[in-house]
């Protein structure tokens, strides 16, 4: 087990704290609450607050993009999809889902939480928070975007024809005559 | 640390509730002078009974929304209708927190200013949508669906058409372009990109603020009041609040990217002229968009859509490309026009 340290009371540490308990809840409510707008809802409070801990971590250009990409974009469609199909929640609960399904979730579940715990018991945190210079550093978008361009160029470019791919696809499958 | 930690959040609570308070007030008289603009372009007087030449007029109609009945329809989803009009207000307000007032003033100097703005920009759609779903009537629903493809449709191309400003800048922080413009000449004046850049992003703001011609979420002529069709009282003026307050940070925004935000003459020697300046630009602006809204008329829906995707974007990327064709190929020219 690696040494912990329970660092003076600082503003980066009580909005962790704050993020964090935000965004463990709220993720639960996702799966919880039976109204899908509400689903959807609690899973954009998630994204906002999962953007607050890359805030405190000094990660400013990954927190924007996060909350203009994740919660103010593809969120909005889910939305938009449960609104055009007038979902109104599944009033069965677990109830209606086959013996089958259940027992493969539930394997799969109990393997994530196995994997993950382990993970957390084993792996080494860097202790403290992030660099301070981190936080106001102009930098920090400059740097991202060297390396996107230098280092990272090859999966940035198959990432971008990726989404064109799946961009046409969909206008083809839209569009029923040509 | 805990007295640091209090100082500090104190000094940011004092700064935003002033900042929240400057915006209300503005808010009431925007809306006296949106009827004033209005009746003008009508060929009527607009109000002036109550009080100095009807300046009295809002308070007078903010008391009559307090005496209103509260209705919440009974098949509306409550909590979430409750939400959404508080929804409405808080984006505008806090992307605010980022423009900078004056050369000693901005609430939040972040380096990546633009990018907070746009981000509580894309946030600002959850109010519309969230009261057209909640309210549970057609009407509603409708102008929700409508507000949600709109308000993604126009983001793009909002965010889009200020990349050039961005790349000529070379920063996203709000602050610095401001310095930038100020040692040199304003955004807007940087040709060729400058002005098209402004003007497709004063158009998408537009749109995305819902304003007429882009107000088709609550299209009165098909929709009844659109996604605001059940509220009333208090919680109807909160989406009106969130519109002017959105009016506001947009045009503070566009003042700030392409306007010179404080600048102007004589600011260096006299600091608190930038104040004056950023203020008499904001409300320039905002005129600009009053005027728009009571002289164009509205769009049908697929003229909307057709606008957005099959003009502005590629309007936009085609400014992007020409501004960096620009930059990079007569460097020279640049460097001895804007001293860049």
């Amino acid at each position: 087990m690696p040494h912990l340290q329970f660092p003076a009371l600082s503003v980066p540490l009580v909005l962790f704290w704050v993020f964090a308990v935000v965004a463990c809840l709220m993720g639960l409510l996702v799966i919880v609450l039976a109204n899908p707008v509400s689903s959807a809802l609690a899973l954009v409070m998630t994204l906002c607050a999962v953007a607050g801990l890359f805030l405190t971590l000094g990660a400013q250009f990954i927190a924007a993009v996060q909350v203009i990409v994740y919660a103010g974009a593809i969120m909005v469609l889910f939305l938009f999809v449960i609104m055009l199909l007038q979902l109104r929640g599944e009033p069965g609960g677990l109830r209606g889902v086959l013996f089958g399904p259940k027992v493969l979730a539930g394997a799969l579940g109990v393997a994530l939480i196995t994997q993950m715990g382990s993970l957390v018991a084993t792996a080494a945190w860097p202790a403290g928070a992030a660099d301070p210079a981190a936080f106001d550093s102009p930098l920090n978008t400059q740097m991202i975007g060297k390396l996107l361009y230098s280092r990272y160029l090859l999966p940035f470019e198959v990432v971008s024809v990726l989404l064109l791919v799946a961009l046409l696809g969909s206008v083809v499958l839209a569009k029923r005559k040509f | 640390m805990i007295h640091l930690l209090d100082n500090m959040l104190i000094r940011a609570a004092v700064q935003g509730l002033m900042i929240i308070s400057i915006m209300l007030g503005c808010v009431t008289f925007l809306v006296w002078t949106e009827r004033k603009v209005a009746g003008h372009i009508q060929l009527r007087i607009g109000p002036e009974r109550v009080g100095p030449f009807g300046l009295l007029q809002t308070i007078a109609d903010v008391i009559k929304l307090f005496m209103k009945e509260d209705i919440t329809p009974s098949s509306a989803n409550k909590v979430l209708y409750t939400i959404a009009p508080m929804l409405a207000v808080i984006p505008p307000m806090t992307s605010f927190a980022v423009v900078p007032v004056w050369s000693q003033f901005a609430l939040a100097d972040f380096n990546i200013g633009i990018l907070w703005v746009l981000a509580f920009t894309s946030l600002s759609v959850y109010a519309i949508v969230l009261a057209g779903w909640s309210s549970n009537s057609k009407y509603s629903t409708l102008g929700g669906l409508r507000a949600t493809a709109q308000m993604i449709s126009y983001e793009l191309a909002m965010g889009l058409s200020i990349l050039p400003i961005l790349m000529w800048s070379g920063t996203l922080s709000l602050r610095e372009i401001v310095l930038l413009q100020q040692r040199h000449l304003w955004n807007i004046a940087v040709l060729p990109f400058g002005p098209i850049a402004f003007l497709l992003f004063l158009i998408c703001a537009i749109a995305e603020t819902n304003r007429a011609p882009f107000d088709l979420p609550e299209a009165e002529a098909e929709l009844v009041a659109g996604f605001a069709t059940e509220y009333s009282s208090m919680k109807w003026s909160f989406f009106f609040l969130g519109e002017y307050a959105a009016i506001m940070t947009g045009c503070a925004v566009a003042t700030s990217l392409f306007l010179g935000g404080w600048g102007g003459p004589f600011v260096d020697q006299v600091p608190l002229l930038g104040i004056v300046y950023f203020v008499a630009k904001v409300f320039a602006l905002i005129f600009v968009f009053m005027w728009v809204r009571w002289t164009f008329p509205r769009f049908r829906y697929d003229q909307l859509m057709g606008f957005g995707w099959k003009f502005l974007l590629p309007a936009t990327l085609g400014t992007l490309v020409l501004g960096a064709i620009c930059m990079t190929v007569f460097p020279g020219f640049y460097h001895q026009f804007y001293g860049r």
